[in-house]
């Protein structure tokens, strides 16, 4: 009787893996930062063509260049350049690793609309959130405590904002640690002494972007290299990529795909050809 | 005067008890059923997971429920007929609970770590399917060999005096006679343990889970999408957050029934079980 | 007869699975760490306050996050243990028999459920319920992880416990009712003692559990790597931790190997908790003459 259960799950199972039809499978992993972008051209691109199957995983930037290193996926979500030390890895397991810019990304100061404070330096910055600084009025502003939100420090932003903002400095262990963008926001909204970060799409009407170093940040300032808090994020392929790899970084570097990262607050890359 | 107070206390703290856990099941039942429809359950996730369906999840961690128990009944069923059968006692069986009951003390990211290290890394079976499931399947293994062990156990003596009686053979007794009358029981386990499986979060996600995949898996070697992964994903990662939540909520409403129904299925078999033996 | 003792001898093998895979987890771990314990100075790794792998040079301290995992799990305890011992006595003693043969049942149906259910509600619902009670820049603190892990784990204390109460000889409480007790007296005097180690097993292993939860203190305990200093400041525990790094730890790193060293540290915590359990368990057993 057991037998007989087990032998029917095991053929019902094998039959119901192999009925499927097999689709050609990308797997694209790594950086948290580019995931929602990755996701939606991704769920776009099937939508027009559902013969493709990709697969997004998040990790981090180090995860998705290793697994490529290893073989493990076909493309490598970063929001950092590869390291000396992972392209002699790469060379040892003969993967030669092909960078595409696909976005540009920005990190945005936030405060309270409330607050007086218009712009910072980049200097001042990095003082308040490593703790040196903590009250406004060090900065002429209201006599008020500073509350520093950050991103968890196993975010890509946090990644960013370490090494764009902190300079090596360490960020103040009384950081009140958020899982998301908008969970940052929503705190900054909420109580007048605090600032945070965000990325750059994620600013919105109930909190303020300061300027830094006297540059407010915009799509133009991004691209033009002016506004210091910014970055681009790169998809990997060991060699250039081929068929459906090909196709699916094709759509993102086109028009369309480069919609979907304004839509959620990148920096369109203008497309080189 | 003072027996009263303490027995008012009680009371209290019972009402609180159950009182808060159905203020959780009220939140999730109250915020999911409005995001529900047959469109959700058979749907993709669309417009950046802001939208559409989560059949992706529910079909993922079916599979690796199934492959979990696959992977975990065999095994924990012949150490339970070993610990009952043949070596209840003695220095061997000791040595083997005390293995079981610290397996099932061992927290489930570590479980995960395990996982990572064994079958993705050394096996090399990668992300998949196959990871996730040998990692569940050590993670239920506990439950499952307690669970037989009690159905066996539950088995009287008189029916495997009288087979061996007729001359039947140890193992001969136990297939013939003493599974089947275990059997319930047995299931009662399986049915718990797979809603063990499809619930758990932290094992499975250095092992088979991703954040997004569309096509249903192909083989024992895709990774998939998992509905509790999926509840942490939505909740963790994206980029607006509002409507994410709102399919959290489908999701965890989704899980909670799965979880639900599998419970009560397994107290319903069990229940019939002892009055039938009882009887 | 050949059959028969080629099945035993697979039946043993198999037996041994459990064990096996004990070991074996505790070797994955110490290999894991080895590169954590070689390179990093241990007495920093345990007493060490500061954790920041991201830093160069990175520093792996990870007594704040074992003070935050024995915050939270007090904190839940507090939660847990009157309200899963007042249930529990509840239904042993108070719950007429109809009652009881529905709460059982139901008990068994919310010990069930996922904890990442718990960590959604906790996120969702319960941390902006707090953050407006009481005026917190952030619902996602140790409080809010505690409540929800307490509440996770009321089940597991009340049903243990009550199957504790009621395995209690029913001699017992007619010996101490023959001599004037009344059930209140009863109850104190010699049920709840006769049943204590099967109580204190359970908020063992309750505790174990707590310490070990990793889904529900990722989700709502804020993250934040200082020493917490009140029940409302946000904290990361050792599960948390390793949750939350694994996916960005490159494999082979140190950090990556720290984290496995965190894993072994649980381990070996989550080890001595169950053994405790066991022991308590046993002398629970012997003492009511069931023992062997």
């Amino acid at each position: 009787m057991k037998k007989k259960v087990l032998v029917s799950l095991i053929a019902a199972t094998a039959i119901f893996t192999t009925a499927i039809q097999s689709f050609a499978t990308v797997i694209a992993e790594g950086s948290t930062t580019v995931l929602p972008f990755a996701q939606k051209a991704a769920e776009s691109l099937m939508d027009s063509n559902p013969k493709i199957d990709i697969s997004i995983r998040g990790g981090g930037s180090g995860v998705g260049i290793n697994s490529l290193i290893s073989k493990r996926c076909d493309i490598a979500m970063a929001s950092r350049s590869i390291k000396e030390s992972e392209k002699s890895d790469a060379k040892k397991n003969k993967v030669s690793p092909v960078v595409y810019v696909i976005a540009m990304d920005a990190i945005s100061i936030i405060v309270h609309p409330k607050n007086k404070i218009d712009a910072l330096t980049k200097e001042q910055i990095r003082d308040i959130f490593s703790g040196k600084i903590t009250n406004w009025k060090e900065l002429g502003g209201a006599d008020k405590k500073i509350v520093i939100v950050s991103r968890d420090g196993a975010s890509g932003t946090f990644e960013t904002f370490n090494e764009l903002a902190l300079n090596g400095q360490k960020l103040s262990k009384n950081a009140l640690m958020q899982t998301s963008n908008q969970a940052v926001s929503q705190i900054i909204s909420s109580s007048e002494g605090a600032i945070g970060y965000v990325g750059l799409g994620y600013v919105s009407g109930r909190v303020k972007a300061v300027k830094v170093n006297n540059i407010a940040p915009s799509p133009e300032t991004v691209l033009n290299k002016t506004y210091p808090f910014s970055r681009e994020l790169y998809f990997y392929t060991d060699g250039a990529a081929k068929n459906e790899a090909k196709e699916y970084i094709d759509f993102v570097l086109s028009a369309a795909g480069q919609k979907i990262a304004a839509s959620l607050g990148f920096v369109p890359v203008i497309v080189k050809k | 005067m003072k027996s009263k107070i303490f027995f008012a206390a009680c009371s209290i703290s019972a009402v609180i008890a159950f009182c808060s856990l159905a203020a959780l099941m009220f939140f999730i039942l109250k915020n999911g059923l409005s995001v529900i429809s047959w469109e959700f359950i058979t749907q993709v996730p669309r417009q950046g997971m802001t939208a559409g369906g989560i059949a992706p999840a529910i079909i993922g961690s079916f599979y690796l429920s199934v492959f979990t128990i696959l992977f975990s009944l065999p095994l924990g069923l012949s150490c339970a007929i070993y610990l009952n059968e043949y070596s209840p006692k003695g220095y061997i069986a000791d040595l083997i609970k005390m293995g079981i009951n610290n397996l099932a003390g061992v927290p489930s990211v570590v479980f995960g770590l395990f996982g990572l290290a064994v079958f993705v890394k050394f096996f090399g079976f990668g992300i998949s399917i196959l990871s996730g499931s040998l990692t569940l399947s050590i993670l239920v293994l506990p439950s499952i060999i307690a669970s037989s062990q009690e159905a066996l156990s539950a088995v009287p003596a008189s029916l495997r005096e009288a087979s061996l009686a007729l001359g039947a053979g140890t193992w001969q007794t136990i297939r013939k006679t003493v599974l089947p009358a275990a059997l319930p029981g047995i299931l009662t386990g399986i049915i718990l343990s797979i809603g063990r499986a499809a619930g758990e979060t932290a094992p499975i996600i250095f092992t088979a889970a991703v954040f997004y995949k569309r096509g249903y898996p192909t083989g024992i070697m895709s990774e998939v999408m998992a509905l509790p992964y999926h509840i942490y994903a939505l909740m963790s990662e994206g980029t607006d957050p509002e409507k994410q939540t709102a399919i959290a909520y489908g999701c965890a409403l989704i899980l909670l029934l799965l979880t639900a129904l599998l419970t009560s299925l397994a107290v319903i078999i069990r229940n019939k079980n002892q009055n039938a033996i009882r009887n | 007869m050949n059959k028969e003792k080629a099945i035993k001898a697979l039946l043993t093998g198999a037996a041994f699975a459990g064990f096996i895979f004990l070991i074996g987890i505790f070797i994955t771990l110490f290999a894991g760490s080895w590169t954590a314990i070689k390179n990093i100075n241990q007495m920093h790794f345990i007493f060490g306050l500061e954790w920041m792998p991201y830093y160069e040079p990175p520093e792996y301290g990870i007594l704040s996050m074992f003070i935050s995992s024995a915050l939270i799990g007090f904190c839940s305890s507090l939660i847990c243990i009157p309200l899963g011992l007042g249930t529990a006595i509840y239904m042993y003693e108070i719950a007429g028999r109809k009652q009881k043969k529905f709460l059982k049942p139901a008990l068994e149906i919310l010990a069930g459920i996922p904890s990442i259910i718990f960590g959604f509600f906790a996120m969702a619902v319960l941390g902006p319920f707090l953050q407006n009670l009481f005026d917190l820049p952030s619902g996602l603190c140790i409080l809010t992880a505690s409540i929800a892990l307490g509440i996770m784990t009321v089940p597991l204390i009340s049903s243990i416990s009550e199957d504790a109460l009621s395995v209690v000889p029913i001699s017992f409480k007619e010996a101490s009712f023959a001599l004037g007790a009344n059930r209140c007296q009863t109850l104190i005097r010699v049920v709840i003692p006769a049943a204590a180690s099967g109580i204190i097993t359970s908020i063992i292993l309750a505790f174990g559990r707590i310490v070990g939860e990793t889904m529900i203190v990722l989700m709502a305990s804020g993250g934040a790597i200082a020493v917490p200093n009140s029940p409302f400041a946000p904290a990361r525990p050792l599960t948390s931790t390793i949750a939350a790094e694994m996916g960005e730890a490159a494999y082979g790193s140190l950090h990556f190997s720290a984290l496995f060293e965190i894993g072994l540290f649980l381990f070996a915590l989550t080890f001595i908790l169950n053994f405790a359990a066991e022991k308590v368990g046993k002398k629970y057993r012997l003492k009511l003459g069931q023992g062997r």
